[in-house]
């Protein structure tokens, strides 16, 4: 954990990576899930924020 | 003295073309190779991706091109984010995208591992198995609608003649319940085929010597299968499921032919929904936010698929 957080840090691009993969994962399952409509309304932002985050950490160092 | 191709090239050059080129840089011959790919790249997917955005915030109606086009912010997308009948497409959506996924791993693995065992006419049977995917989705929507007829329908009696129930006493495009089953099985017919050939080329592309080398190592059938085959076919099987995903998420024709959305909305799929937006509402600036939306979900989708693609074969 200590690492992970030392990697969001210092700029690396493996944690960066992992995190914006949770917030893409996070908001298609609020996209599509049958449970709360509140979560559906807000999919797209947690979505876009991680596609965009995606796009700009994989251009940082390992 | 050897005649090469670059040779011949250079010499049916005319001179006063060769001249003129002779001028020109590595660096800008490369260019003028490239520009009319990059031209056609610009025209075809980027402007129109760069359009369709700014078209999302406007009020935009196709139908009506002489209208006075409004800014209209966010709108759109606060409209299409808070609509429950969306949101009812989206379950409909993923429901369909995880069991046709999950259904054609299972059986597409299970059928490449069965003929890459090799036994006599496994060719005629790989020809006969990948024939669905040969025909056109439209074709294939109409003769399933034959077949999952509950009066004359084989698939009624074929479930019929298993279960011992009544064929007419169900209609699989007509019930709410299995209506949304109906679109998983015809299109897991169609496109196991294509998952099992993937499979089949990651199965024949393991040493035949690393079998061997487990069976010294006095490996067990079951252990040689968790331990070499299905780590060597995991990336051609992610690669199966990138393909099939993002083919399934804009799924089109194959369930209009079939259900046409129905009965009610309950086999709806965003595609589906998101064409009738476009071209029978006519509400193209609506439409447009709601394609961004389905574009950002897939391409987000994608780039962390092919950075798992990416981890597992380099392992």
């Amino acid at each position: 954990m200590s690492g992970f957080l030392n990697g969001l840090l210092r700029l690396r691009r493996g944690p960066w990576e992992m995190l914006a993969s949770i917030l893409i994962g996070l908001g298609i399952f609020m996209l599509m899930q049958p449970f709360f409509l509140w979560a559906f309304t807000w999919s797209f932002i947690v979505t876009l924020t991680g596609t965009v985050m995606f796009l700009i950490v994989s251009h940082f160092p390992e | 003295m050897s005649d090469t191709a670059l040779d011949r090239v250079a010499r049916a050059t005319p001179p006063r073309v060769a001249r003129r080129i002779r001028g020109f840089s590595d660096r800008a011959i490369a260019w003028i190779f490239v520009a009319p790919t990059i031209v056609l790249l610009l025209a075809i997917n980027i402007f129109p991706l760069i359009w369709t955005i700014y078209l999302s915030f406007t009020n935009y109606r196709a139908n009506r091109p002489n209208a006075v086009v409004e800014w209209v912010g966010f709108r759109n997308y606060q409209r299409i984010l808070g609509d429950p009948e969306i949101w009812q497409t989206m379950q409909a959506t993923a429901h369909f995208l995880f069991w046709t996924l999950f259904f054609q791993v299972l059986f597409g693995f299970a059928l490449a591992w069965l003929i890459n065992a090799k036994f006599r006419g496994s060719n005629l049977w790989t020809t006969i198995i990948v024939l669905p995917m040969m025909l056109s989705p439209a074709v294939v929507g109409n003769f399933w609608t034959f077949l999952y007829q509950p009066q004359i329908g084989i698939f009624n009696y074929a479930v019929a003649f298993v279960t011992g129930a009544d064929p007419s006493s169900f209609s699989m495009i007509g019930d709410v319940r299995l209506a949304p089953w109906s679109i998983v099985i015809v299109d897991t017919w169609m496109w196991t085929p294509f998952v099992m050939l993937i499979c089949l080329a990651g199965l024949r592309s393991i040493p035949e010597s690393i079998y061997e080398a487990a069976e010294c190592d006095r490996a067990s059938k079951w252990r040689q299968f968790w331990t070499i085959t299905v780590p060597m076919v995991l990336p051609f099987l992610m690669l199966a499921v990138l393909f099939r995903g993002i083919e399934n998420f804009k799924m089109f024709d194959l369930v209009v032919q079939l259900t046409g959305g129905g009965p009610g909305s309950t086999t709806e799929l965003t595609s589906i929904n998101l064409k009738r937006e476009a071209f029978e509402k006519w509400r193209t600036g609506y439409a447009s936010a709601y394609a961004v939306i389905l574009f950002v979900t897939v391409f987000g989708l994608a780039s962390i698929y092919v950075k798992a693609l990416n981890t597992v074969k380099n392992r």
